[in-house]
């Protein structure tokens, strides 16, 4: 069949869609979004959107249980939210296959922190794969149905920001289906209760032993020499960085199975070749390992444990020669990402940094509020920790901080893990103002829909969870709606939330600007008689408005009419 | 055959996906071993977006490292600067001559640095400078800029042939758009 171009992660869609899966349920998150988006389009497969990798996980699960191969995916911080299923999955082990497809993202191109997903695989006892292009995805997605069947697991499938994100060259076959496994109760393997999981625990170490058998056999792992001089482990992209800068003229040993890892074929490997050396981002795991054999090896004495590779480190590191480069005598400014044109976040934002309030943030577009001009923002921790963070911030600071503290988290983010700390909450009578930036979608990741749009993963209606109805219904009398495009409204709101002493919510409520649904106002214009040039407007930080010859000036290809400058201009400068 | 390099940079939601699909698709067809990186994410929010394409008869590394470009293609002047170091020795920047200001120029913090292309042309550096904006209004669509740099792109490889390209854009591109696409292309291109 001829080769197609496609993304890694379309290309793993692509292999658990040939494996014959039959359910995947996921949470959005950069870099791995469009795993779920691409099977989305499968209607051989049933697909959907979770409000957060737990749940997605125990779907899965309970998919496997009823015998049909299953997967979810995620990025490297979902699998957190996901660790407590998967660290009993581990005993419980499948009845169909389980794929936990997991996105590291080396140099934080869109995450709060680096964390290595191959803990979770070692302290889990999970085995993990790793590909290193797109080919490579969909073989690999496709292999790891296989383990899990073979070794009773779920198995994790590792993806990294490079591989996730990259195009190549896939060939594509047709899927097979899978019979479903018939579903046999059987207590001793699904009920992990403490009589069971005792039992169950040897399996999980015998498992291992077998699974570091076959990492020693297994064609995931290869060997490819290239003289006696140097020999590199490697795996994933950092693989490719080696083939690109050495090609054939240096050994390397590549692992696509990098839980467990072989012990006979890393010695026999470092008795052929002089120098050994292990090139890995993040953290020493295969390192460690190869040390633990009695190895003498080079790692992370030449290689960080910050950031994404690249070719260029790789030739660094070795001495060899490097590119000349032509370097900038001016100062470039940065160009950070910012709120969109109309984005309904921006009035809000614009209100609290009026009131100097400490905002306990959230993870998702509003996280910019944090940037200059509105610098809006104090703390943005991981999902759900704004509504969380605030019930504890103003247990401690009571008085001083409930007046001029409040918490904002998107809708989206409130389904995933914002609700149980809003229970918190109301239940431990929190003196706490908490702000539901409604905006009708997952924005962040690229618009997906979420329990609160109304809307499934294909856009068909769906049930809607109501958010006022949800608020009160665990005990907060006070919920309040503004529009965040109406300055005095929000205004009015933080000002009575704050004075308001007792739990309360506001929902800020007005679509996502760049919605297909939502159609753009025309372009706002600057009177330049009119406009003093008091660069108010300026203070909103919107990326339609600049100063031109010492006026402010909107430009029109962004303005999508939100109004809210228009509302600050002191001197009716801005209009229609 | 030695490793094409091709970056395309630019800001976030200007449309640098389009080009680099394009390129993707082509060199496809062309036979080659291709790969195209992105970043996504973040990006889509006015930040400073690069892609990368790379073909040969094998690519390993889905990145461009810094003296490695044979063209950065900027959809905006300060993007061009930025990704500099990225061009090899004679490597070629192709530029649409237009300033799109960042925050920190919106709000006074920085300066936007209007003579740098010259700066950089002054120190050798090849530019080939272009108001691709005008092109692609003059075409039907100022969303077009990222096909007349395409076009612009194609003339320094004469190897492939402009049916190929515009076999490609029907390939890429929504039916109804082709048209108008085609004919931005052909304006970059100076035909």
């Amino acid at each position: 069949m001829k080769k197609k171009l496609l993304l890694g992660n379309e290309a793993v869609a692509r292999g658990l869609f040939e494996a014959g899966v039959k359910l995947v349920s996921s949470y959005p998150g950069t870099p791995s979004t469009e795993i779920t988006e691409t099977i989305a389009e499968y209607p051989e497969v049933y697909c959907e959107w979770a409000p957060n990798e737990k749940v997605a996980l125990e779907t899965a699960f309970g998919a496997s249980l009823a015998g049909a191969r299953a997967a979810c995916a995620m990025k490297h911080v979902g699998l957190n939210v996901a660790a407590d299923p998967l660290y009993t999955l581990s005993y419980t082990g499948v009845n169909g296959g389980l794929v936990l497809c997991v996105a590291d993202d080396p140099g934080m191109h869109s995450s709060q922190n680096e964390q290595d997903s191959r803990h979770h695989a070692i302290a889990s006892k999970v085995p993990m794969l790793e590909p290193s292009d797109a080919a490579e995805s969909r073989a690999f997605a496709m292999r790891a149905f296989e383990l899990s069947e073979q070794f009773d697991t779920p198995v994790i499938l590792r993806m990294c920001t490079r591989i996730a994100h990259s195009q190549s060259l896939v060939a594509c076959e047709d899927r097979v289906e899978v019979p479903n496994k018939p579903y046999v109760k059987n207590p001793q393997k699904y009920i992990m209760s403490p009589a069971n999981a005792i039992k169950r625990h040897p399996f999980v170490e015998e498992r291992t032993r077998k699974l570091a058998d076959f990492a020693e056999t297994t064609d995931l792992n290869t060997v490819e020499m290239g003289g006696t001089g140097m020999g590199i482990i490697c795996s994933g992209t950092c693989y490719r960085y080696v083939k690109e800068v050495f090609g054939d003229s240096v050994s390397v040993l590549k692992l696509g199975l990098v839980n467990p890892l072989p012990v006979k074929k890393i010695l026999d490997f470092a008795a052929a070749v002089d120098r050994l050396v292990v090139i890995e981002e993040l953290d020493p795991v295969i390192e460690t390992h190869v040390k633990g054999l009695g190895l003498k090896v080079e790692g992370k004495s030449l290689f960080p444990m910050e950031g994404e590779f690249s070719q260029n480190l790789i030739r660094k590191v070795f001495g060899l020669p490097l590119p000349e480069v032509v370097v900038n005598d001016d100062a470039i400014p940065v160009r950070p990402p910012v709120m969109c044109a109309g984005c309904p976040h921006r009035g809000l934002f614009y209100t609290l940094a009026k009131h100097k309030v400490t905002v306990i943030g959230d993870i998702g577009c509003y996280t910019l509020g944090s940037a200059q001009p509105l610098n809006a923002v104090d703390s943005v921790l991981c999902m759900g920790a704004s509504v969380s963070g605030i019930h504890g911030f103003n247990k401690i600071g009571g008085k001083d901080t409930s007046g001029k503290t409040v918490a904002v988290i998107g809708d989206s983010t409130f389904m995933h893990s914002g609700m149980t700390g809003l229970v918190n909450v109301s239940y431990n009578a929190s003196d706490s103002t908490v702000i539901i930036l409604d905006n009708s979608i997952t924005g962040m990741t690229g618009h997906q829909q979420n329990p609160s749009t109304g809307y499934n993963i294909h856009g068909d209606p769906a049930a809607k969870v109501d958010l006022e109805a949800f608020c009160r219904a665990i005990g907060i009398d006070r919920v309040r709606v503004v529009d965040p495009y109406d300055l005095a409204a929000c205004d009015k709101a933080i000002t009575e939330e704050l004075a308001f002493e007792g739990p309360s919510v506001i929902i800020s409520r007005r679509p996502c600007a760049l919605l297909k649904t939502v159609k753009p106002k025309p372009a706002l214009v600057v009177d330049r008689d009119k406009c003093r040039a008091c660069k108010k407007c300026m203070k909103l930080g919107c990326p339609a408005i600049h100063m031109e010859d010492g006026k402010a000036c909107v430009d029109a290809t962004l303005c999508v009419g939100c109004g809210v400058c228009k509302q600050l201009c002191a001197f009716g400068a801005i209009g229609e | 055959m030695k490793t094409k390099n091709v970056m395309i940079v630019g800001v976030g939601g200007q449309g640098s996906l389009l080009a680099s699909k394009l390129l993707g698709h082509l060199l496809c067809e062309e036979g080659y071993d291709v790969k195209v990186s992105e970043v996504h994410g973040m990006s889509q929010r006015g930040g400073s977006v690069v892609t990368y394409v790379r073909w040969g008869d094998r690519v390993d590394s889905p990145i461009i490292d810094w003296g490695e470009a044979d063209f950065v293609v900027s959809f905006e002047k300060l993007e061009a600067a930025r990704w500099v170091s990225c061009l090899r020795e004679g490597g070629r920047i192709v530029v649409n001559d237009r300033e799109t200001d960042p925050m920190p120029v919106i709000t006074g913090a920085a300066q936007y640095p209007h003579e740098v292309l010259d700066h950089l042309a002054a120190k050798g550096v090849l530019i080939d400078r272009m108001d691709a904006l005008a092109l692609a209004e003059q075409a039907g669509s100022v969303k077009a800029v990222n096909l007349v740099l395409m076009g612009r792109l194609s003339k320094y490889f004469p190897e492939i042939s402009m049916d190929k390209w515009m076999a490609a854009i029907e390939a890429c591109v929504k039916p109804k758009f082709v048209d108008m696409n085609k004919k931005a292309f052909a304006l970059g291109r100076g035909e």
